[in-house]
């Protein structure tokens, strides 16, 4: 039960650090250090432009994708050195944010899937950050129940013809490439009838809709394909096994651990601290008091429990299906802080003004963007489903379309 | 870094685990809880040859010497099977504080015979309603003598010594406080047993008329040693929590899985599924905060009061919520004598308060934090 590196780690941490201190932007510092739920935005400049820079640096250095093979662009680095890497880089790790699904998700599976020559054509400019990449999973009418997807991908010789909608899409608008999963035979039932494919996201007939949320951002978009061709050899695994290949990418998504989860815990202790309310400080009172020492514990015991990974990593276990308690945790997490601290405001909780509202409008900001982290990547139903069944051993949910072929399963109800 | 318990510790919890599923069944904490013996002595030996008892004492002083990780271990599997013996109040409360206040002389005297189960110890600090604080503490000594009544004391009843939180002044300040402690087997100690929503560990109100008592620790640090005793035993009864949080979660699982109802298993039912996750949610994260905790105890690190009031906290909230639920997954059946749900749901509620409630150890951590992000 200790905190410390062995004296491999600790060589590797040095140097880290060392290298981050002389190379890294600290002109940003003191923007990437404030509290950012959703889409990160810098004043001082462009983020892509920022994030790509900071990323090509990385990558010629030899610290970009660090477990990744170096034939790849990857430095060939243990789990455990990742996760020490990712501690060390702070703030500035904010500015992998829009690699995150490129190099966390579609990397892994081109890996796995890809022709040698692609591999090697793709993967080190994924790496190094000049192209960025999307997944393209989700639609309008398969969101938790992914597997019943509609856009089809039918075959034309030696090319395929993907016609349909995906939506959800995050960072589309800047991608160069992505990873979609189509459906190939709608005759099978619905997870044995699909395909994946990667494409180039500048292909003819693919249209990308920034979608405006909720909180007036746009991260996400709506991808539209008609008639778009691509050659068979950028088919990711076999026909119809699409499924499969679809679970690679989505279990490289759970090693992504710890250093990113937000809480909120932090910004609202902060704010605590400092709001004056009728009777004194927010801190001083009592329910105030009990809440955020709920919440406190919450967020240490993800940082922990987090701990508790990476020393299973650093014996060389792969983090479970346990890790899906992260976002389940922080999610509803936020929303709740976000509640409160509008609420211990009053009347003025209300303001959305930066200059005009106590805590700079961050937990308005977080009020408005906290529902999406409760749907994004699996929603907190699906979450518990996967801790009952996969950690638990409870039985699946019962599926009445699973043997069904895709072609006639109801699509509307009564 | 290597956040979880040695190879070796792991093996002494799976021994700790045997000993206990063989000798703690929970008919014996009927038997007990059903007024039919104050403990089980057979079990409080056992543990004593086990070196369970002494397992953190000092090895000049009769123990195994082996440390507080070790201690966490076996906490741990008390906690999973409810085991009756006097474990908190002799183990966490008064070994923690002789073995951090006491002379050389009262470490000899006692620590040999709590290692070896002859003495059975408490802490008396608590006189009626309200949490630990210096104000609340109105039993005195004066001249050597305590006068005053205690209650609850937790195993009050049974133990032949007391450390007691007594007042040495008038000026209401932390200083006036000092420890003592009093044989509870000697003259001016009268005991009276109080029922309570956990029968299987007796609480009492014992009332002390100028009764022999001898100082622990110098004679204005009381509070302060208190506080350290309070942060420790924290600690270790976190991990008791957190044992018995798993057996309920367990327990409401395996249920789930066995017991039938619209033709389908009642676990396979999203509202039950989704019961049980929560349960292993704040599970693992009492489990991480303690991890924590004995970190922090077992180096006595500055974060102790911190990591203290945050594992103490996050066990009491998943024991409480993992036995009330288990009881909700085990339907009427969980409301029945018969099922041992109500065993989780009585430990759960009591040792929430047992340390003084959840809004006391609230405010510590809060004020720990911002005592913390001040500095």
């Amino acid at each position: 039960m200790n905190f410390d590196d062995t004296p491999q780690e600790a060589a590797f941490r040095a140097e880290a650090r060392a290298w981050i201190q002389a190379n890294a932007p600290r002109h940003l510092e003191p923007e990437l250090s404030e509290p950012s739920v959703g889409r990160i935005k810098l004043r001082s400049g462009d983020i892509l432009t920022e994030s790509k820079k900071w990323q090509k640096k990385k990558a010629e250095a030899g610290w970009a994708c660090l477990h990744w093979p170096k034939e790849y662009g990857g430095r060939g680095a243990s789990p455990i050195e990742r996760v020490i890497w990712q501690q060390e880089e702070g703030v500035f790790i904010k500015l992998e944010s829009v690699f995150l699904i490129g190099q966390g998700m579609c990397g892994p599976t081109m890996m796995a899937y890809a022709g040698e020559d692609d591999k090697k054509k793709y993967l080190p400019k994924l790496a190094s950050g000049e192209n960025i990449w999307c997944q393209l999973f989700s639609e309008p009418a398969a969101g938790s129940d992914v597997a019943g997807l509609r856009t089809r991908a039918e075959r034309k010789g030696d090319d395929w013809i993907i016609n349909g909608q995906k939506v959800w899409t995050t960072g589309a608008h800047f991608s160069d490439y992505g990873i979609v999963i189509t459906r190939t035979d709608p005759a099978q039932p619905k997870h044995k009838g699909l395909t994946m494919f990667f494409l180039d996201m500048k292909s003819p007939g693919v249209v990308v809709k920034p979608i405006k949320q909720a909180n007036g951002q746009a991260e996400f978009n709506e991808v539209y394909f008609t008639d778009v061709k691509i050659p068979d050899s950028q088919r990711l695994g076999k026909v119809n096994d699409g499924w499969n290949v679809s679970l690679t990418t989505l279990m490289n998504e759970r090693m992504s651990i710890g250093a990113r989860i937000v809480t909120g815990v932090p910004e609202m202790f902060d704010f605590c601290s400092k709001l004056m309310l009728e009777d004194g400080l927010a801190i001083d009172d009592k329910n105030v008091r009990s809440k955020l020492a709920s919440w406190a514990v919450k967020a240490s015991g993800l940082k922990y429990t987090s701990y508790r990974s990476i020393s299973a990593l650093s014996r060389g276990e792969r983090p479970g299906p346990e890790n899906s308690i992260g976002k389940l945790v922080s999610g509803s997490m936020l929303q709740d802080i976000a509640m409160f601290a509008l609420d211990l405001q009053g009347a003025a909780g209300v303001l959305n003004d930066a200059d005009a509202v106590a805590g700079a409008g961050q937990f308005q900001s977080m009020l408005l963007r906290s529902p999406a982290t409760r749907v994004e990547g699996g929603t907190d139903e699906i979450l518990r489903n996967i801790i009952a069944e996969r950690v638990l051993g409870l039985p699946g949910d019962i599926r009445v379309d699973k043997d069904v072929p895709f072609n006639a399963i109801p699509t509307k109800g009564r | 870094m290597n956040f979880e318990f040695s190879d070796d510790q792991k093996q002494l919890r799976d021994q700790a685990r045997r000993y206990l599923a063989e000798h703690s069944p929970s008919k014996a904490v009927r038997s007990v809880l059903e007024g039919k013996a104050p403990y089980d002595k057979a079990l409080w030996k056992g543990l004593a040859e086990m070196g369970f008892l002494g397992v953190a004492i000092p090895e000049e002083f009769g123990g195994a010497g082996a440390g507080h990780l070790e201690l966490c271990v076996i906490a741990e599997e008390i906690g999973r099977v409810l085991a009756p013996v006097p474990f908190a109040s002799t183990i966490y409360l008064a070994t923690e504080a002789i073995m951090l206040a006491g002379s050389d002389e009262q470490k000899a005297k006692w620590l040999p015979k709590i290692a070896s189960g002859e003495a059975i110890g408490t802490l008396a600090l608590f006189e009626g309603a309200g949490n630990p604080s210096p104000k609340g503490i109105n039993v005195s000594v004066s001249q050597g003598a305590v006068s005053g009544t205690k209650k609850p004391v937790p195993d009050g009843a049974i133990a032949d010594f007391a450390i007691v939180v007594a007042r040495t002044g008038s000026t209401g300040r932390e200083t006036d406080i000092g420890l003592f402690i009093v044989d509870l087997n000697g003259a001016g100690v009268t005991r009276k047993s109080l029922a309570n929503i956990d029968q299987a560990h007796g609480q009492a109100e014992i009332t002390f008329d100028k009764a022999k008592a001898e100082p622990l620790g110098a004679a204005n640090e009381g509070w302060s040693i208190l506080t350290r005793v309070l942060d420790r035993a924290a600690v270790l009864m976190a991990f008791e929590q957190v044992g018995g949080a798993d057996r309920a979660l367990e327990m409401g699982r395996d249920y789930a899985l066995d017991r039938i109802a619209f033709g389908r298993q009642i676990g396979s039912f999203q509202a039950v599924k989704h019961l049980l996750a929560d349960m292993y949610v704040s599970a693992t994260l009492a489990r991480s905060n303690c991890y924590y905790g004995a970190w922090a105890l077992s180096t006595d690190a500055a974060e102790l009061p911190e990591a203290a009031a945050g594992a103490r906290i996050s066990a009491t909230q998943a024991f409480q919520h993992c036995a009330k639920n288990n009881n909700q997954v085990h339907g009427g059946m969980g409301f029945t004598w018969e099922f041992d749900c109500h065993l989780y749901y009585r430990r759960a509620n009591a040792l929430a308060l047992a340390l003084g409630s959840l809004s006391y150890w609230e405010n510590q951590l809060i004020d720990r934090m911002r005592l913390r992000n001040a500095g």
